[in-house]
């Protein structure tokens, strides 16, 4: 469970690069609920992945994680609740290190690491069964730097670690973005296969409204750092591409005919 | 058959020191130029409490550890205040100078009449031995030679030891990866922060261990030995690199040791054919910059040619 309420960002304050990114976002996410996130470019979508990640401090509001206040907790902290996979397939793991060694890293997510061997014999045996269910031929290369592996594959892995220890709350940032379309499909399957199975609070961003459509029980739309429409239960499920594109599409008239409007009344009176 | 020896027992020494630049260099991407003043802390440190009748193997552990508070210092300047790495190495540098200077009280301490590491290598070399020197495959060899050489090899065995396997815990594993994914370590719940000062402590750390046995080994320590230190530890790793290959962390380690006596061999040899030893510093200093250069030209040259 997580509850964000009026949380916001303002990047660059007081200078001309000034962004308010999100501008008083209130969210309830329920356990074992799949939230997804759809909204156009600088949105604000990402920003509020990264606000609960903790990758900045939010300037007002509050954000309560599995019965923690995680307002004022640094990132590294909140990483004991919170499993990530990023846009980036390059950014979720060590390239030079083993696929063996980067499990055993995300094995000791939020623990506090000491003196163990990193790589112990219990870790190695359900490493190379979880692997092999992947199927793509990595069970028997723990051992090779994971830099030499596909994006997909490193997708994939990065998801796999992101929830070996059960995270409070699974963020998806774009996450196949950057994949090609035969990938993206695997990631996307493997993930909502990951979250059925173990029933995990999730927030995924995309572009895809495939994707939206496809997956989760919950979609959120934001637009200009704020939170424009909610869909879920039923209305969720009858929900269509095409819908949501009317909405996107609507969400862009409103906004021209606000700039039209602010035009007019700047030539009338000033 | 002397200077071979010596040669030798200097490039282990100074491995350790190597050792600690592929901690903050290579595991870390951090030039930490501390290790110029850290090295000259480890061997003042070290010298002044064995001028004044302490134990050598504490007087050697106390240089350790203020290379580690050193290295502490650099690395809380760079995470905590967010100074630049280079700048926070230089700074500390700089400060070290003078702390050097009050550890030792001058600019010079000589070893003469104490009792160090190496003297008791060479009463244990004579013990063993039995007698000044003996023969090996036809060499006359100095027992007190042999017997510092020996020891030198065991304690960078023993520390490179200890280095491939600290790596390989938990933290150590999780230390490698600040260096080479920060973000994806930090989505896992380390402190990227922490990590990178420990890293650095424990990098200046081993190189004032190799600054406190070199002093005892050269029987003084001295408020300039320090200048260029860095550059020459970069050179052996990198020839660490080029004979052994960067595959693995036990084959890089073995390979920064090789690195760091093969250099020292080369320097020797190159001295004993008349080079100016004003000039060493000028030529490491192009020696690294060729091996930094150079693989990117040959395979620059190396694509066209195949085009």
């Amino acid at each position: 469970m997580i509850e964000i309420s009026g949380i916001h960002k303002t990047f660059n304050p007081g200078t001309v690069n000034e962004v308010r990114a999100l501008r008083d976002v209130d969210l309830i996410i329920d356990e074992g609920s799949f939230v997804v996130v759809l909204g156009t470019n600088g949105s604000g979508k990402s920003t509020l992945l990264n606000a609960v990640a903790g990758t900045f401090r939010v300037d007002k509001g509050s954000i309560r994680l599995a019965d923690h206040d995680v307002t004022k907790w640094p990132e590294h902290k909140r990483a004991a609740l919170i499993g990530r996979v990023f846009q980036n397939p390059f950014s979720g793991t060590a390239p030079d290190m083993s696929i063996a060694e980067n499990f055993a890293m995300a094995a000791s997510r939020g623990k506090a690491r000491g003196l163990g061997w990193a790589l112990s014999k219990d870790l190695m045996t359900s490493l190379e069964e979880r692997i092999a269910t992947l199927r793509m031929g990595l069970e028997g290369r723990l051992d090779n730097a994971i830099g030499s592996l596909s994006g997909g594959q490193r997708q994939a892995l990065t998801l796999l670690m992101a929830t070996w220890l059960k995270p409070s709350l699974l963020l998806l940032d774009e996450h196949t973005a950057a994949l090609d379309p035969k990938s993206a499909d695997q990631v996307i399957n493997l993930s909502s296969e990951v979250i059925q199975r173990d029933q995990l609070t999730t927030l995924m961003v995309t572009h895809s409204m495939q994707q939206a459509v496809r997956l989760g029980d919950r979609i959120i739309m934001m637009h200009k750092g704020q939170i424009v429409h909610d869909f879920r239960g039923a209305e969720k499920k009858r929900l269509r591409t095409e819908d949501l594109l009317d909405h996107f599409e609507e969400i862009r008239r409103r906004e021209q005919l606000d700039e039209n409007t602010a035009a007019m009344l700047n030539d009338l009176y000033i | 058959m002397t200077l071979l020896l010596g040669a030798l027992t200097i490039g282990l020494i100074l491995s350790l020191l190597a050792m600690g630049v592929y901690v903050s260099f290579r595991i870390f991407d951090v030039p930490d130029i501390t290790t110029d003043g850290s090295i000259t802390l480890g061997a003042a440190i070290a010298a002044t409490l064995l001028v004044n009748d302490v134990h050598p193997l504490l007087a050697t552990g106390a240089g350790a550890l203020g290379g580690m508070v050193a290295g502490t210092v650099t690395g809380v300047l760079h995470t905590r205040f967010r100074i630049n790495a280079l700048l926070a190495g230089i700074l500390v540098m700089t400060a070290l100078y003078s702390v050097n200077l009050h550890v030792m009280g001058r600019s010079n301490v000589p070893l003469m009449q104490a009792e160090t590491l190496a003297t008791y290598g060479e009463t244990a070399g004579h013990f063993v031995v039995g007698s000044k020197d003996f023969n090996f495959l036809g060499w006359r060899i100095g027992s007190a030679d042999a017997a510092v050489l020996f020891s030198a090899g065991f304690a960078v065995a023993v520390v490179g030891i200890f280095l491939f396997l600290f790596f390989r815990t938990n933290i150590g594993t999780a230390m490698r990866a600040t260096g080479n994914n920060s973000q994806m370590i930090r989505a896992l719940g380390a402190n990227v922060e922490r990590n990178i000062i420990l890293g650095l402590a424990l990098s200046n750390g081993l190189v004032a261990l190799s600054g406190a046995l070199l002093a005892q080994y050269q029987g003084f320590a001295d408020a300039q030995m320090g200048i260029g230190m860095i550059v020459w530890g970069l050179a052996s790793v990198i020839i660490g690199e080029a004979l052994v290959g960067s595959s693995s962390l036990g084959l890089t380690i073995v390979g920064t040791v090789m690195g760091s006596v093969l250099f020292r061999l080369l320097v020797a040899i190159a001295l004993r054919w008349g080079l100016n030893p004003n000039d060493l510093k000028l030529i490491t200093a192009l020696f690294v910059f060729a091996a930094l250069v150079l693989p990117r030209f040959v395979r620059r040259k190396k694509s066209k040619l195949i085009q």
